[in-house]
C-alpha cells in the first residue's frame, strides 16, 4: 500500500512537471513577453532593462526552475490584461467554478444513479426507455446547444431562471458563495444541468451495465437462495458492487467538469475560472492560460490520487495488502 | 416409509425454458421424495437437469424459464404456486442451497459476520447480538477455527476451503429442513472435498435435515447417499437405494455410468464416457431419449417414452424392464 501510494504520487509529481513544462514553454514560444508589458515606442535600452528584471536573460533552464518554484509558492506573475497577480484573479474566479463544478457533479451522481439502477432494475419499462432516450440526448447534443436551449426555454420563453451570471452571493472570507441567495441558487440551476448532462449519460449507463452485471453473478444468486429480500439484494448487495466504477467516474471525470465548465461559463457567462480562461486566449494573457492550465492539472492528479484512495475504503480486497491475513 | 410425510416431494415437475424457437423441456416430467435426514445423491451428465431441479425447488428458476407443470411439496405443503414473498421466506429459513463455488457466493464487500447476521436476522427477530452469537456458534459447527476472531473477516481472508464452511453456515443458519447442494465440492481442491461432504453429511445427521446432493463424483455418492436418482436428458432414469443402484443399476444409461467404478471405496472415480452425448434440448430424440446411444435399443425405445417402472426397490425408465414388452426376457 505505501509502495503503491509512492509510485502514484511519483506519477502525479511527473505529470505535473510535465504540464509546467507545457505552461512554460507558452511563455517562450508565445510572443515575447517583454512587448505584453512595454508599449511600442519603448526605448530598447529601457526593454532591456524590463527583460533582465523579469529574469528572461537567465539560462533557460534556470528561468524553468525559477518559474516552477514561484507557480508552487502560488505566484503565476501578472496578468497582462488586467495588471493584477494571476493568483488574485484565479482565487477570485475560482468559487464560481468549483461551486459550478460541484453542483454539477452532485446533480450528474444523483440523478445518473438513480436512472441507472431503475433502468438496471426494470429493463423493460417505459420510464428506462424515456431515460435512455434523454442518455442519448445528453451524449450526442454538444454543450453550448443544450445551455443554449435552456435558455431559450426556460430564461427566455418562461422567464423562470436567469438566463446569465451567478446572481447575488455571499462573501465568506476570501470565498464568494451563491448557495446562500435565491437568485444565487436559481442562476446555478441551468449551468449545472448543462454541464453534468453529459457525466449523468455516463454515470447512468455504467451503473445500468453494471447493476445488470451483478444481478447475474453467484453471490445476488446465493443471497436470493437465503431469501434475503428484494431491496436487501438491489439496494444492500447490488449496489454497492457497482459503486466502484462510479466513483472511478465521478471522480475522474471531476477534472473534466471543471474543463468542460469553458464552455458552461461562456454560454451562461458565468464569472468563473474558464470565462477568465476564454478572455486571456483572446487577448493572448499568457500567465493567466499558463496559471490556469496547471491548475487544472493540479486538480486532475489530486483527484486521481483521491480515487484510488477510494476504491480501498469500498472495496476491501484492495486493502488485503496492508492487513496481516490471519 | 409412506406413513411418514417426507420433507420434499415432487410430483410429475416439468420445467420449460421459452425461446424463441418455442419451449425447450429442460425437466421433463420427474417424481421423488427426500425423507427427513435422508441424503439423495443426483447424478447425471452435465446439462441432465440436476441444477434446474434444485433451482426449481428452491423457486429460482433463472429467466426464461419456468415451471409447466407437477408440483413441489415440502413437508405436505405446495410451494411451487405460492406467491413471490411467501417463498421468498421459505428460501434460507426451510430450504437452505449451497452452490458450487464457494469463491463467488460470497458478497466480497461484506464481512461473513454482515452476511450471516443478515440472514439470521432476516428470518428470525433475535437482536443483532443475538444474532451474532448464533453466527458464531455456526462457524464454530462448520468447523472455523477461532470463529469469534473470523468472523468479522471479508470473504477473500479465507481458503476456498473453509470459505464453503462459511457457505455451509450460510445455508444453515436457520436450520432448514431440506438443504439443496449443487455440487458443493466442484470447485474445491480435492484434499478439503472430502472434508467439506463429510461436515455436511454429520450436520444433516445432527439436525434431522433432508440433504439433496448434486455431484458428478460416484465416490462421494457411494459413501454418503442413502438414495441416488440418475438424471438423463431431464428425466430420472432410475432411482433407488443407493447400494442397489450402484452395484445393480438396472438402466443401460446407469449401467454404463457404474460400470468404470472399480469399488465403492475409491472416492476419486468420476462418471465415465459413455460413447455419444446428450442431446440438446432442442433435439431430445421421441420414445427414450437415451436410445441413440443405448446398446440394448429396440424398435419401441424410438416410438414410445418409458414410464418409470417399479422394480423391488428401483423405479426405472426403461422398456426393457415392461413386462408387456416382447424383449424383456432376453436381458438378464
Ligand atoms: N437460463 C437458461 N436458459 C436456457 N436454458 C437453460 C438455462 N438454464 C439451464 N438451461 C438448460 O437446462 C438444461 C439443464 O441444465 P442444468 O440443470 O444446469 O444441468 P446440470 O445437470 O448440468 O446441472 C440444460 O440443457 C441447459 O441448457
Ligand atoms: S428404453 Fe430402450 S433405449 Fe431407452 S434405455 Fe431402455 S433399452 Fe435403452
Ligand atoms: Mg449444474
Amino acid at each position: 500500500m505505501l509502495a503503491f501510494t509512492i509510485r502514484r504520487a511519483l506519477q502525479a509529481i511527473g505529470v505535473l512537471l510535465a504540464v509546467g513544462i507545457i505552461a512554460f514553454a507558452m511563455f517562450r514560444f508565445a510572443g515575447d513577453p517583454v512587448n505584453q508589458i512595454v508599449s511600442l515606442d519603448t526605448p530598447a535600452a529601457e526593454r532591456e532593462q524590463v527583460r533582465r528584471s523579469l529574469g528572461l536573460d537567465d539560462p533557460v533552464p534556470v528561468q524553468f526552475v525559477r518559474y516552477l518554484a514561484q507557480s508552487i509558492q502560488g505566484d503565476f506573475g501578472v496578468s497582462y490584461q488586467f495588471r493584477q497577480p494571476v493568483s488574485d484573479l484565479l482565487a477570485e474566479r475560482m468559487p464560481a467554478t468549483l461551486e459550478l463544478a460541484i453542483c454539477a457533479t452532485i446533480f450528474s451522481t444523483v440523478f445518473g444513479v438513480l436512472m441507472g439502477v431503475y433502468s438496471g432494475l426494470r429493463r423493460d419499462s417505459f420510464l428506462t426507455k424515456v431515460f435512455q432516450t434523454v442518455s442519448l440526448v445528453g451524449i450526442s447534443l454538444p454543450t453550448f446547444l443544450i445551455g443554449i436551449l435552456l435558455i431559450y426555454l426556460f430564461a427566455v420563453t418562461l422567464g423562470w431562471l436567469p438566463s446569465y451570471g451567478r446572481g447575488d452571493t455571499v462573501q465568506i472570507g476570501w470565498w464568494s458563495t451563491g448557495l446562500l441567495t435565491v437568485s444565487g441558487l436559481k442562476a446555478l440551476i441551468m449551468p449545472s444541468i448543462t454541464l453534468g448532462l453529459f457525466q449523468m449519460t455516463l454515470i447512468m449507463r455504467i451503473v445500468r451495465a453494471e447493476m445488470m452485471e451483478v444481478l447475474r453473478t453467484d453471490y445476488i444468486k446465493f443471497a436470493r437462495a437465503r431469501g434475503l429480500t428484494t431491496r436487501a439484494i438491489h439496494f444492500g448487495h447490488a449496489l454497492k458492487n457497482t459503486l466502484v466504477p462510479v466513483i472511478t467516474i465521478v471522480g475522474l471525470q471531476f477534472g473534466s467538469v471543471i474543463a468542460f465548465a469553458i464552455i458552461t461559463e461562456t454560454v451562461f457567462q458565468w464569472p468563473g475560472m474558464g470565462l477568465l480562461f476564454v478572455q486571456a486566449v483572446q487577448n493572448v494573457d499568457i500567465p493567466i492560460m499558463a496559471a490556469y492550465l496547471m491548475l487544472v492539472a493540479l486538480i486532475f492528479v489530486a483527484i486521481n490520487l483521491a480515487v484510488d484512495i477510494l476504491y480501498t475504503v469500498v472495496d476491501p480486497r484492495l486493502r488485503t495488502t496492508i492487513r496481516q491475513p490471519t | 416409509m409412506s406413513v411418514v410425510q417426507p420433507v420434499l416431494s415432487v410430483r410429475d415437475l416439468r420445467v420449460e425454458f421459452v425461446t424463441r424457437r418455442g419451449a425447450l423441456k429442460a425437466i421433463d416430467g420427474i417424481s421423488f421424495d427426500i425423507a427427513k435426514g435422508e441424503v439423495l445423491g443426483v447424478v447425471g451428465e452435465s446439462g441432465a437437469g440436476k441444477s434446474v431441479t434444485g433451482s426449481a425447488v428452491i423457486g429460482l428458476i433463472d429467466p426464461p424459464g419456468r415451471i409447466a407443470g407437477g408440483e413441489i411439496l415440502l413437508s405436505g405443503m405446495r410451494i411451487d404456486n405460492l406467491p413471490p414473498e411467501e417463498m421468498r421466506r421459505i428460501r434460507g429459513k426451510r430450504i437452505g442451497m449451497i452452490f458450487q463455488d464457494p469463491l463467488t457466493s460470497l458478497n466480497p464487500l461484506y464481512r461473513v459476520s454482515e452476511q450471516l447476521v443478515e440472514t439470521i436476522r432476516t428470518h428470525t427477530n433475535l437482536s443483532s447480538s443475538a444474532a451474532r452469537k448464533r453466527a458464531i456458534d455456526l462457524l464454530a459447527d462448520v468447523g472455523i477455527p477461532a470463529p469469534e476472531r473470523r468472523i468479522d473477516s471479508y470473504p477473500h481472508e479465507f481458503s476456498g476451503g473453509m470459505r464453503q464452511r462459511v457457505v455451509i453456515a450460510l445455508a444453515l443458519c436457520v436450520e432448514p429442513e431440506l438443504i439443496i447442494a449443487d455440487e458443493p465440492t466442484t470447485a474445491l481442491d480435492v484434499s478439503v472435498q472430502a472434508q467439506i461432504i463429510a461436515l455436511l453429511k454429520r450436520l444433516g445427521r445432527e439436525h434431522g435435515t433432508a440433504i439433496m446432493l448434486v455431484t458428478h463424483d460416484m465416490g462421494v455418492i457411494a459413501e454418503t447417499a442413502d438414495r441416488v436418482a440418475v438424471m438423463y436428458a431431464g428425466r430420472i432414469a432410475e432411482i433407488g437405494p443407493v447400494r442397489d443402484v450402484v452395484q445393480n443399476p438396472l438402466h443401460p444409461y446407469a449401467k454404463g455410468l457404474m460400470g468404470a467404478i472399480p469399488s465403492l471405496e475409491s472416492a476419486a472415480d468420476r462418471l465415465v464416457q459413455i460413447p455419444g452425448s446428450m442431446p440438446r434440448l432442442s433435439a431430445i430424440p421421441p420414445g427414450c431419449p437415451f436410445n441413440p446411444r443405448c446398446p440394448y435399443v429396440f424398435d419401441r425405445c424410438r416410438v414410445e417414452r418409458p414410464e418409470p417402472i417399479q422394480q423391488s426397490e428401483h423405479r426405472v425408465a426403461c422398456h426393457l424392464y415392461d413386462q408387456s414388452s416382447v424383449r424383456s426376457e432376453a436381458v438378464a
